[in-house]
């Protein structure tokens, strides 16, 4: 592969302005940038950690070849990660004559402000829902500010204001929508296929030119910080002051955001976004989008990737269960080096994963549930939404013609050190009738697969009865049950 | 703003009393363009500090070496207790029990020890890793469950309400029964955090910036740490992203430090903490558990009842007491309690200081009482509403309080039977009934619970107020009060007091930050005050201006007083209709003072508080709320179906404003009472300290269904401004029926045969917890 060619500065578009940048450490988040450095100080920090979203600005991208606008967190966002973007903040939306946009003023309509501190951040959020959905659902409007925390309205206003907003004008006439051409050849002709190395030392981060261009840099320096969406690493700056340096920000690379169906499978690259990965994998497994659409906010899941999700091996990250449980396999990378490993063997302990230096997660297979086969999983949260799991269950099964448990597979995140598999109750299943009594045999075998434990998320006797409870709701759902389940806060989709 | 010319042919003032007027920032925030202390430009030179937090709950330091954290890069100082020029203490109720920074000894686990000043914040956050201290552990107080009033500390002397002869009519009842309640505490989660930024000026002054509900009291802390009279400080804050309490004493600590190091240093300091930091190092509501002792008759009527409220109030007083004193104010709630003796325990334990928050102890008062009727209803077999009704405060007979006063002003009655009306209570209920029967995974259940509060700062001397009004030679007006602005539109409730009284445009009054400097001596903006005694104050000053104009034009024109009227934007003398600002020039070329200082106290109001006998209240407020609740009794979550709301606002100043804030304090209290948790390790430090581990509401946990309606029906039989009623914390304890409904489909699992006794904050987990004991229970 020939070397490409090297720029020293990043180059993006913050409102109007075209910005280019030489000196950016590799930790510099966007917050900072903003707030300190531009003095746009509408964009405001309520929790640095990605939580409240009284921090989120429009990231504007392309994805294939369309400029898209999400939500993004500005607090664990790294400024180096923004190269060839359109960064919009709040200073963005007010018109040149000084009238109010339509969200802003569907807000002052409704008395969606109070204290107001986080109303430049619920701006931002409701204008990325009006761009792309103008007349969204309740069930729209609440996904959409899953990310966003006001402390004093209580939402009703807000809600309201936001199912009110195409009354105040047309995303037609929208300016980032008028200017979508413009704006869209301006990040095309920034695409120069170059990668990006600035600083040195501990401030010195790299944007690979391409993956592979990536595969070779962090083969080179096996110690580097993979960056994706930033939504780990972010906090281990603002809240731990980690050196990340050097740092390479992935999450501008095509091939790695790509999902691709082949008879019988989906090939999810790693650095698919939780958003981009929703409807793809909803359509092909329902089951998964509900259970997507309980994995941060908005803001979160536009930054967050599936890849991250698994690399970073955390116990409670909530894409490793159903994928082990639907029997996904990982697709591992070094230099030109591939190889394949089933999802669960990725995991090894606690803070451990079968990742040789130099080597990335390039992509997830995950084979598509075979016809007749029930799956389904299931999130515990102190909080609905917008919540990290006490205990997820996911659980695949597909049963004989006589009856009889052909293939069942149980997988858990929050009762071990890794996402793990129940051996035990699954061994209580395999070859015997899907009826209740097994099925209990079954929920009695969890307490020799796991010993959780008690933190601020649940107890550990709350983590093993509701793993044992999921086990009977999956078992109860795959009868077709006619009264509720579940407790759902809307109509079945 | 564009000017535009007031309208003197109009009907009516835009922006009066008793119209919806916008929240006078909401143009800003939406854009923006709202300052908050941290979004002020910065002054040349301006350092940041940070906190070095204690990492042991009880102890005393052996030795503190600061050498890296001073070498670090950009790091200009390192504040210790020594450094404190003046007392090293910000106690706000002279107790001298809090130090600014810790002094040899440490009581919490996140306890500020010294300061780190930099360059930059981020500099100085990273200097204070640097830290090196070795403590002296000692056994630390975490919990108080297992305290014993007789024996152990409390922070702050106990309160004893008693009224009538308990031990008789106890020991007389027909049904007697006890029980013991948790109730969590509660983090502010104010969305902008604690914040001080401090000016040195000339003479040693200071002028400060702090996020802060009580300016005055920033001002006495800064000079008694500075050791300077009180007038060279000065304190300032045009508006707070939230306070809920949480800013009315814990931003003493961040303006105290700043002022120190800016006076130190001749430059601006700022102190701006990270969420993490600040939920660890600042106060919250206090968690209670609470002991109940009660007899009754076979209608469920209470006739005796003993209760004792402990609480969790940290290693310091702060405003315990007065907190725990209206936990027992409460405990009441809207019922009758013939005999009756309630006593608080406020317990000194080695966490954070605990403090004001919304509601100030009345909501875990009124909690603890609410398990009570619940109690009673479960061991007659009566629905809980009914056992609520039966113990209504009657209006002229069995209307006397635990502390003796009368209630004069009860609508409890009507406000509940409009209620169990529009919310349909009675089918409902049977609905769910019929649902649950046939529901085995998820049942529902609905409560309807009432709420009275008192209005008024139980310490008497709180309850005044000051304003100042300037009207300018063009007739726009400057207002400025004591309140401060913490989101819940209080400086638009006054601008509209203000427009309503001269009969202007509110456009023509501008709305100023508050100021030590332009109204001394304030009270925190607390206890749901801000309208009432703000108001008023600022009425008072526009009358007395608006006086002079009327003496003025009388005595020009020739004509009587009652000649003289003021019509909007425009004042009728005699035959002629003159524009105001002709009248405001005029009278200024007439020598007349065009600018006023208001004053207001409220009247009536006495406690004695060691006799526990008083009238501590001026008014109260009512409301009721009704819940209705979906569980999974698998897993123990749950879905908020639909509430219904009629709140009592007198005749409000502002519909809009009281509807946010009804909505808003229902849904903050029903975070408290579901998912918001916090949880202390072993080792006494907060696990929740960051919006990633504590979950407040978010918008799809609001109720499904979210009716909220004013009972604005009686004016406020009290002579309030313009006869309104106080609106801040009363709806948070409407939050209750939450707690209840959710304890209702408890219940549905043993038939309602035995009582879930489901604590707060009732997370998915504790409500499982419930439903397994019961389950347990009804089997055996």
């Amino acid at each position: 592969m020939p070397m490409p060619a090297i720029r020293h500065h990043i180059r993006f578009l913050l409102n109007g302005d075209e910005i280019a940048l030489t000196e950016v450490r590799a930790d510099e988040t966007l917050l900072d940038f903003l707030r300190l450095r531009r003095s746009l100080v509408g964009t405001k920090e309520g929790c640095a950690e990605g939580d409240c979203g009284a921090c989120t600005v429009l990231v504007g991208r392309l994805s294939n070849g369309e400029l898209v606008y999400e939500g993004v967190n500005a607090c664990i966002r790294f400024l180096g990660s923004l190269d060839g973007c359109h960064v919009v903040t709040v200073e963005h939306l007010k018109r040149p004559d000084g009238s109010l946009h339509p969200v802003q003023q569907a807000l002052v309509d409704h008395h969606g402000s109070q204290c107001g501190f986080c109303t430049p951040g619920f701006v931002m959020g409701l204008y990325a829902l009006w761009m792309r959905t103008p007349k969204p659902t309740e069930r729209q409007i609440e996904t959409a500010l899953q990310g966003n925390l006001c402390r004093c309205t209580g939402y009703e206003p807000i809600v309201k204001a936001a199912k009110a907003i195409s009354g105040y004008g047309r995303v037609a006439d929208d300016p980032l929508v008028a200017e979508r051409a413009s704006v869209a050849a301006k990040l095309a002709e920034w695409r120069d296929g170059s990668r990006v190395e600035i600083g040195e030392g501990a401030e010195r981060f790299i944007v690979p030119a391409s993956l592979d261009d990536f595969a070779e840099v962090y083969a080179a320096e096996p110690d580097a910080t993979i960056v994706a969406g930033s939504t780990d690493v972010g906090l281990w700056v603002t809240k731990h002051f980690r050196e990340i340096s050097p740092a390479i920000f992935i999450g501008g690379l095509h091939e790695l955001r790509r999902v691709e169906r082949a008879e019988g499978q989906l090939t999810v690259g790693a650095g698919v976004s939780y958003s981009d990965a929703r409807d793809v994998l909803a359509a092909a497994i329902p089951a998964l989008g509900p259970l997507l659409e309980r994995i941060g906010g908005d803001q979160v899941r536009n930054m967050g990737t599936i890849g991250g999700n698994i690399a970073n091996g955390s116990p409670i990250g909530d894409t490793p269960p159903p994928l082990i449980a639907l029997g996904a396999t990982l697709t591992l990378r070094k230099g030109s080096t591939r190889r394949s490993l089933p999802l669960e063997d990725f995991f090894v302990d606690y803070g451990k994963q079968d990742r040789l230096p130099g080597e990335f997660v390039e992509s997830i297979v995950v084979p598509l549930p075979a016809k007749g086969s029930h799956f389904a999983a299931y999130k515990i949260s102190k909080r609905r939404d917008e919540d990290i799991t006490a205990a997820l269950g996911a659980f695949y099964l597909a049963l004989a013609r006589d009856g009889t448990v052909a293939t069942i597979r149980i997988a858990y995140g929050g009762m071990a050190a890794t996402p793990k598999r129940a051996a035990a109750a699954e061994a209580a299943l395999a070859g015997q009738k899907w009826n209740e009594a097994n099925v209990e045999a079954a929920m009695d075998a969890l307490s020799s697969d796991f010993t959780p434990i008690s933190d601020m998320r649940a107890s550990a006797e709350y983590r093993m009865m509701v793993a044992r409870n999921l086990l009977k709701r999956f078992f109860l759902e795959t009868g077709a049950p006619k009264k509720p389940t579940q407790v759902s806060r809307y109509e079945a989709a | 703003m564009n000017r535009h010319a007031p309208d003197i042919s109009a009907a009516k003032i835009s922006g009066g009393v008793a119209t919806d007027r916008q929240h006078d920032s909401a143009h800003k925030h939406v854009t923006g363009e709202a300052i908050y202390i941290d979004d002020m430009p910065d002054l040349a030179g301006t350092l940041h500090g940070c906190l070095g937090l204690s990492t042991v709950a009880h102890g005393t330091i052996k030795s503190m070496d600061m050498s890296a954290v001073k070498a670090a890069p950009g790091v200009v100082t390192v504040l210790t207790a020594s450094d404190v020029p003046g007392e090293n203490d910000i106690s706000p109720t002279g107790l001298h029990d809090e130090p600014v920074l810790a002094d040899g000894q440490v009581q919490f686990f996140g306890q500020p020890i010294f300061c780190v000043i930099a360059e930059t914040r981020e500099a100085a956050r990273r200097a204070c890793k640097l830290a090196k201290i070795d403590y002296d552990w000692q056994p630390a107080v975490l919990d108080v469950a297992g305290l014993d009033p007789a024996k152990d500390r409390f922070v702050t002397s106990p309160l004893k309400l008693e009224r009538g002869d308990v031990e008789l009519a106890m020991a007389s009842a027909p049904h007697r029964l006890k029980g013991r309640m948790r109730i969590g505490g509660q983090d502010h989660f104010y969305l902008e955090g604690q914040i001080a930024l401090a000016v040195p000026g000339e003479d040693g002054d200071v002028t400060v910036y702090s996020s802060t509900q009580h300016p005055s009291e920033v001002q006495h802390m800064v000079s008694h740490a500075l050791g300077v009279p009180s007038h060279a400080v000065t304190v300032e804050i045009r508006r707070m992203g939230g306070g809920f309490g949480g800013k009315e004493t814990q931003g003493n600590l961040f303006a105290v430090l700043a002022a120190i190091a800016a006076k130190r240093l001749g430059r601006a300091v700022k102190i701006r903490p990270d969420r993490d930091d600040d939920m660890t190092a600042t106060g919250k509501r206090h968690d209670f558990v609470v002991d109940y002792d009660v007899g009754f008759d076979d209608d469920g009527r209470i006739l005796g009842a003993d209760y004792l409220f402990a609480a969790r109030c940290g290693f310091s007083a702060d405003l315990s007491g007065p907190v725990t004193d209206r936990a027992l104010f409460h405990v009441d709630n809207s019922y009758y309690l013939p005999a009756v003796r309630a006593r608080s325990a406020p317990f000194y334990t080695n966490t954070v200081s605990n403090t004001a928050f919304r509601g100030f102890g009345g909501p875990q008062g009124m909690v603890g009482g609410e398990r009570v009727m619940e109690e009673i209803a479960y061991a007659l077999g009566k629905d809980p509403l009914e056992i609520r009704k039966i113990n209504f405060y009657g209006t002229t007979d069995r209307n006397v309080t635990p502390y003796h006063q009368t209630v004069e002003d009860n609508v409890i009655h009507r406000v509940v039977e409009e209620l169990e009306k529009s919310a349909d209570y009675e089918k409902r209920k049977r609905k769910i009934a019929a649902f649950n029967a046939g529901s085995e995974l998820i049942k529902r259940g609905i409560a309807l619970t009432p709420v009275k509060f008192g209005i008024s700062f139980t310490a008497t001397h709180f309850n005044q107020a000051g304003a100042l009004v300037h009207v300018y030679t063009d007739g726009s007006v400057h207002l400025n009060h004591g309140g401060t602005e913490m989101g819940q539109g209080l400086y638009v409730k006054v601008a509209q007091v203000v427009a309503e009284e001269f009969q202007i445009d509110i456009d023509q009054v501008k709305i100023t930050a508050t100021t030590t400097g332009k109204v001394p001596n304030t009270s925190a903006t607390a206890a749901s005050s801000g309208s009432d005694l703000n108001g008023m104050a600022a009425q008072n000053a526009a009358r007395q201006i608006k006086d002079r104009l009327c003496d003025f034009a009388s005595e020009k024109w020739g004509l009587p007083k009652d000649q003289i009227k003021f019509l909007p934007n425009r004042v009728r003398i005699g035959n002629q209709e003159i524009p105001f600002p002709e009248l405001v020039k005029q009278a200024y070329m007439g020598r007349v003072q065009l600018s006023a200082a208001g004053f207001y106290k409220t009247p009536e109001i006495h406690w004695d508080r060691e006799k526990g006998r008083g009238q501590p209240f001026y008014y109260f407020a009512y409301g009721a709320a009704c819940a209705e609740v979906s569980i999974d009794t698998l897993t123990g979550e749950y879905m908020v179906e639909r509430v219904d709301i009629l709140h009592e606002t007198g005749r409000s100043l502002n519909r809009a404003i009281d509807i946010g804030q009804i909505e808003g304090a229902f849904i903050q209290g029903m975070g408290w009472l579901t998912t918001e948790e916090l949880v202390w390790d072993e080792k006494g430090r907060l696990r929740t300290h960051a919006p990633s581990t504590y979950k407040i509401p978010l918008a799809s946990d609001r109720p499904k269904i979210f009716n909220v309606m004013l009972a604005d029906w009686a004016d406020n039989v009290k002579p309030t401004v313009h006869r309104s009623k106080a609106v801040g914390e009363p709806p948070f304890m409407l939050a209750i029926s939450v707690l209840h409904a959710l304890s209702d489909a408890v219940g549905s699992v043993a038939d309602h045969k035995i009582c879930p006794r489901l604590d707060a904050p009732a997370t998915p987990e504790r409500v499982l917890m419930a439903v397994e004991r019961l389950k347990r229970e009804a089997s055996a």
